[in-house]
């Protein structure tokens, strides 16, 4: 008995459709999140995310029918978030579906709201997502999509995080975002290391053995994945069981 | 198969409700305690801190008609905090008396792996229990806590291991539970739930 590593695909959505694009830019239709997450659940995906990454956040309630319309095809968790500043609309994302929120740039403007989010649903439910960028010999903390700079190093703020009641990390590579060169290696295993919560690794995966990598030399518990899943450039049971040839604990359903 | 599902406010009663009605089961969802003590097949979800619960029980007065129910030989079905509550107490929350059906203490896994126990995991049998019929062994479910009971106790039919073992799943008499969620383990998930199913028919 092991916990098997976690491959989990992520839908970023306007709020209604899944788009994609490189940092943030040039954001083209990629699908139904519904039929994605029915496909995803079959295929074998461990997890799902639905993201909203809309610049302005009016649609509120189209994002709350599309975690409504996914969690409905879902048999697996399901993680959302984007934009969630507050107790009660992380509480409507709750009830709209989602067994976990994340939040990034509303948490590092105020910790206490990890506090309020763990005392309401449990730590294993409130999942920091933390953007970090390469600064000589550390990473610094980036908020909104990445864009902006943060004082805070990526390593303490992860540690402070946990302590604050974040059950999960999710750590995105600025530099690896989008490129498919790999995830960065270097940064999860200095996260993953650093704090005594699971950690997601994103940013960067394209090849299966990206994914082996940050299991072993990142020492990441999950990995997760956009466009290629998408794109079906890559298929989640194909990857899967190249990690399990490759002595990796995964869960091939059955 | 009418199931009365008990909602106290956990967050995962939407997904157990879902995941009922898939399988073609007639779901109450109440806190009503004269429609929990009257109920053939009682389900408690569960996620979140154990003290939310067992305050929960007390606040909607849940305490004696869930173990009425129980004692009349309603079939009983258990998830993640709704295991944890057939015992004793929980360090989580050690000013508080749960439900007290299974002798032991919950406490929490060890500092020496990653926590909360969160993900896929597989399970080992101890002896056989009807919720885990035509399920393959090796199959993974999916686990989401800090805090499990004893791995040892008359009714471990399964345990699991993360830094200690616990018990996975329970069966005693018409009462089950599993601290993994069935709601969220996929295929093998279900099967569980149908299997619970038809044990209460």
């Amino acid at each position: 008995m092991s916990l098997a590593h976690r491959i989990i695909p992520c839908l970023d959505t306007d709020g209604a459709r899944v788009v994609k694009g490189v940092h943030f830019e040039g954001l083209r239709d990629a699908g139904d999140p519904a039929e994605l997450a029915a496909r995803y659940n079959a295929e074998g995906a461990d997890e799902l995310v639905v993201l909203d990454i809309a610049a302005a956040r009016e649609n509120r309630p189209t994002f709350l029918e599309t975690i409504r319309r996914v969690a409905e095809q879902l048999a697996i968790p399901l993680t959302a978030g984007g934009g969630i500043r507050s107790l009660d609309t992380a509480r409507a994302v709750v009830r709209a579906g989602a067994d976990k929120v994340t939040v990034n740039t509303a948490a590092v403007e105020r910790p206490e709201l990890l506090r309020e989010l763990s005392a309401e649903f449990g730590s294993q439910a409130v999942v920091l997502a933390i953007d970090a960028k390469r600064a000589g010999s550390r990473w610094e903390v980036r908020v909104r999509g990445g864009r902006d700079a943060t004082p805070l190093n990526a390593a303490e703020w992860a540690q402070r995080g946990v302590e604050m009641g974040a059950g999960e990390i999710l750590l995105t590579s600025v530099d690896r975002d989008g490129t498919q060169s790999g995830f960065d290696v270097e940064l999860t295993a200095a996260i993953s290391k650093h704090v005594s919560v699971p950690v997601i690794a994103s940013g960067g995966a394209k090849l299966p053995a990206h994914f082996l990598e940050v299991f072993t030399h990142g020492a990441a518990d999950a990995a997760l994945a956009a466009s290629i899943f998408h794109d079906e450039l890559q298929s989640i049971r194909a990857l899967k069981e190249f990690l399990r040839a490759n002595q990796m604990e995964v869960r091939l359903p059955c | 198969m009418k199931v009365t599902l008990i909602d106290y406010g956990a967050g995962n009663v939407p997904s157990v409700e879902r995941a009922l009605r898939r399988l073609g089961a007639e779901v109450e969802t109440t806190n009503a305690p004269e429609t929990i003590a009257k109920a053939h097949c009682l389900v408690l979800p569960g996620v979140g801190h154990c003290g939310a619960l067992v305050n929960a029980l007390d606040t909607h007065s849940l305490r004696e008609p869930i173990l009425h129910a129980i004692s009349r030989g309603a079939a009983f079905l258990g998830i993640c905090l709704g295991l944890q509550a057939l015992y004793e107490s929980s360090e989580e929350a050690p000013e508080l008396r749960s439900l007290g059906i299974l002798p032991g203490k919950v406490t929490r896994l060890p500092e020496t792996v990653k926590l909360p126990h969160m993900g896929w995991n597989t399970l080992k049998l101890l002896r056989p229990t009807r919720l885990l019929d035509a399920i393959p062994e090796g199959a993974y479910f999916y686990f989401a806590h800090s805090f499990a009971a004893p791995a040892t106790g008359p009714a471990t039919a399964a345990v699991c291991e993360h830094g200690r073992e616990f018990a996975a799943v329970l069966e005693k008499e018409n009462v089950w539970a599993v601290q993994f969620h069935p709601e969220k383990s996929g295929r093998a998930g279900a099967l569980v739930l149908q299997n619970f199913l038809r044990a209460a028919a």
